[in-house]
């Protein structure tokens, strides 16, 4: 049996760590640090010892619980949690993942002075990444949905005093309003049909006896909504604008929110209501096509890029595309999968970055790395088991669960088959050039200001992390995901067609890249290879100059006659309207006061016959 | 034969002069001299209702208003004076402060 108290332990642990610190420890780095990673490992451990019991149970336990919250007239919200082998999965690649990266920080923060205010935010957002894993109805859900883009806006924008990074904060905090709009709209759609039986609903147990009786044409138009939803968190095209630009907080949050868990949230959404989206095949070949879209761009863009986290933000969203296509053909499992397996090589490859960029005070462009394979043996090799594991090959997690991906496309839709497996090809591609270009090499780093310092390995606070998560990519194919997650679906097949044709062309990436990056070069030669489409690339398909000039000139003038209409009908017609009516009015019947008693004795003596004629007439 | 109508007759007249008096005086003595008219007027068609109607309430209530009347007499009068004293004048729309 599942015991509900380990679950509220995990869910609120983080909660407690998030509110001591803002309120005691502001001003203490140690004590701050210490608090927040023990909260974080205390909803670990819980959610640990849950997975023990889930996993002993069979067939797998699920376990609602929920106190009522919001009473309303017709209306009753609960705060709850739905426990099942999703979510407790789930849980722990936020858990545990988390607390690695939680870890990690202490050391990369360690020269921050405002750390204390870091590891509070970073509860903060453990707290509501863990709401919205554990939710058990939309409401609920929804109110996480905001808490996790607020914290990442507070952990985006962490270094306010920089122009850039407070941009970009705002920017991520803005696209995710508008796509939560869509989603916000699609909870309240689905809540008003789901009239049926025993009355509206927000809860996924309700919904789920609820969704059979549907019209098929609103539930597609309420799966399109959600997915709304989904494709401003998990940065799906057209709203994958944001994930870039957050790459200016710091590492451990890139890590934490923008590879791991947050962005998951979005897929782990689809995967805990697919109910929703399965009968709805129109839905479905949207989702399918956006994931694609999403996944092929990215990693295009990803080999023109130049610093050393937006290549992993790209390759982030790439996989990410690769997830929602997977749900879009109908495999939760599939997709659920690679999410895990991802969110370790995805914060191993992160947190490498981070210890690379520490180690070099702050470079983060790939052209002034080199040959740090010698001088950072741990990270280089940590580095180089999740390039593998997330380019694909064999036997790491990644080749197992992009497999599972490229399987399920292969036996749907050709299309779909070859655009993922080109965006693999691309991701092997790039990946290995970031690789060669930053660790290769024999003589150790020599450019510019990085040859200032002498460049060391990062303190164990940090390598222990990247060891932990290295494993944890190496092996995550062998551990029974799926079947874990799935129970009841078959293990599927390995398709050996598929596979050997992945590897290869993982492998042809991988080598491609070498050949143009094994030896030291100065400057990108692709440069000049690709040519005019280099600038296309450089400008990321002209989507942030799109959106650039859609604001600035449709949305601002817009808001310049919304502004005008304020402040010449609003302000000046119907308020100052009023106020002239009371002065001008006030002006005229002043004159009745001149001061002259007998003016009044006369007003008053013919006040006094009208009353009197009036008391006439009526009689 | 004096009639009820013409007791009534000689009050509407008093009470006009008295209206009247009132209305265009601008000496503030005067104004007060016209609304003693206006309570003569009223006391005549008091008396002459009691004495008509064989009511003596009416006639009680004349000594209210003589009463009254004296009582607004001296306040009047005592502010005429502080009146004169301090503007030296007791002309009515010399009394302008209140004006807008």
């Amino acid at each position: 049996m599942v015991s509900p108290q380990l679950v509220w332990v995990a869910f609120f642990a983080p909660l407690v760590a998030c509110v001591l610190i803002t309120l005691f420890f502001l001003k203490c780095k140690t004590s701050s640090s210490l608090i927040a990673i023990a909260g974080i490992l205390t909803s670990f451990i819980c959610s640990c010892l849950v997975f023990t019991q889930i996993f002993q149970s069979n067939p797998p336990a699920q376990l609602q619980q929920s106190l009522p919250w919001i009473h309303l007239d017709t209306l009753t919200i609960n705060f709850g949690f739905l426990m099942n082998p999703l979510a407790i999965m789930m849980l722990l690649i936020v858990t545990g993942v988390g607390s690695a990266i939680f870890i990690y920080s202490r050391g990369y923060m360690d020269e921050d002075p405002s750390s204390p205010r870091f590891f509070a935010f970073l509860s903060l957002f453990a707290f509501s990444m863990i709401g919205i894993v554990l939710s058990n109805n939309f409401i609920q859900l929804f109110i996480f949905w905001e808490l996790v883009g607020l914290s990442s806006y507070l952990l985006i924008g962490f270094w306010y005093a920089k122009p850039s990074a407070a941009d970009a904060g705002v920017k991520a905090f803005m696209v995710n309003r508008l796509s939560d709009f869509g989603f916000l709209c699609g909870i309240i759609l689905l809540w008003s049909l789901s009239d049926i039986g025993a009355g509206r609903s927000f809860q996924f147990t309700d919904l789920m006896n609820v969704v059979p009786h549907l019209a098929p044409h609103m539930l597609t138009i309420v799966a399109l909504l959600l997915f709304c939803g989904v494709i401003g968190k998990s940065a799906q095209v057209p709203l994958h604008v944001w994930l870039i630009d957050a790459m200016e907080g710091p590492t451990p949050v890139s890590a934490l929110i923008h590879a791991a868990t947050m962005v998951a949230a979005g897929i782990y959404l689809l995967a805990r209501t697919f109910f929703i989206f399965a009968p709805s095949t129109t839905a479905l070949t949207f989702i399918a096509y956006t994931g694609a879209i999403t996944s092929l761009m990215a990693a295009i863009l990803a080999v023109a890029e130049n610093d050393i986290k937006r290549i992993l933000a790209y390759s982030t969203l790439s996989q990410l595309g690769l997830m929602v296509m997977a749900l879009g053909l109908g495999g939760p499992m599939q997709g659920m999968y690679h999410l895990t397996t991802h969110a370790f090589f995805k914060a191993l490859l992160f947190l490498g970055a981070g210890s690379v960029i520490y180690a070099l005070h702050h470079e983060q462009n790939i052209w002034n790395m080199h040959g740090l394979l010698k001088k950072m043996p741990i990270t280089g090799i940590t580095f180089l088991v999740g390039t593998l594991a997330l380019s694909g090959i064999f036997p790491l997690s990644g080749f197992w669960s992009k497999d599972a991906i490229l399987g399920l496309a292969f036996a749907n839709n050709s299309t779909l088959y070859l655009i993922a497996a080109l965006a693999s090809g691309l991701t092997a591609f790039y990946m290995g050039r970031l690789f060669w270009v930053v660790f290769w090499g024999d003589s150790p780093v020599h450019r510019r200001r990085a040859n200032e310092h002498e460049v060391q390995e990062s303190p164990a606070v940090m390598t222990i992390p990247l060891i932990f998560l290295a494993i944890l990519s190496a092996i995550g194919g062998f551990i029974g995901i799926p079947h874990f997650l799935f129970p009841q679906q078959a293990p599927e097949e390995l398709n050996l067609k598929v596979a050997l044709i992945s590897s290869v062309i993982a492998l042809l990436g991988l080598g491609f890249s070498y050949l143009i990056y094994g030896k030291r070069t100065e400057a990108d030669p692709l440069v000049t290879k690709l040519g005019g489409f280099y600038t296309v690339l450089q400008n990321k398909f002209y989507f942030d100059i799109v959106y650039g000039w859609y604001v600035n000139t449709i949305q601002q003038t817009l808001a310049i006659c919304l502004a005008r209409f304020e402040k010449e009908f609003i302000v000046r017609f119907c308020v100052g309207g009023v106020t002239n009516l009371a002065r001008s009015g006030g002006k005229t019947f002043r004159y009745l006061q001149n001061g002259l008693v007998q003016f009044y004795a006369l007003i008053f003596i013919l006040g006094a016959i009208l009353l009197f004629l009036f008391l006439m007439l009526i009689k | 034969m004096i009639t009820l109508g013409s007791y009534l007759t000689l009050s509407g007249i008093i009470f006009s002069i008295g209206l009247v008096g009132v209305m265009t005086s601008r000496n503030v003595l005067k104004v007060l001299l016209s609304l003693e008219l206006l309570l003569a007027a009223s006391n005549v068609s008091f008396v002459a209702f009691s004495k008509f109607n064989g009511d003596y309430a009416g006639q009680l209530i004349v000594f209210f208003v003589i009463l009254v009347a004296a009582a607004e007499v001296a306040i009047g009068l005592a502010i005429i004076v502080l009146m004169y004293r301090r503007l030296s004048t007791i002309q009515a729309d010399e009394l302008r402060t209140m004006k807008w």
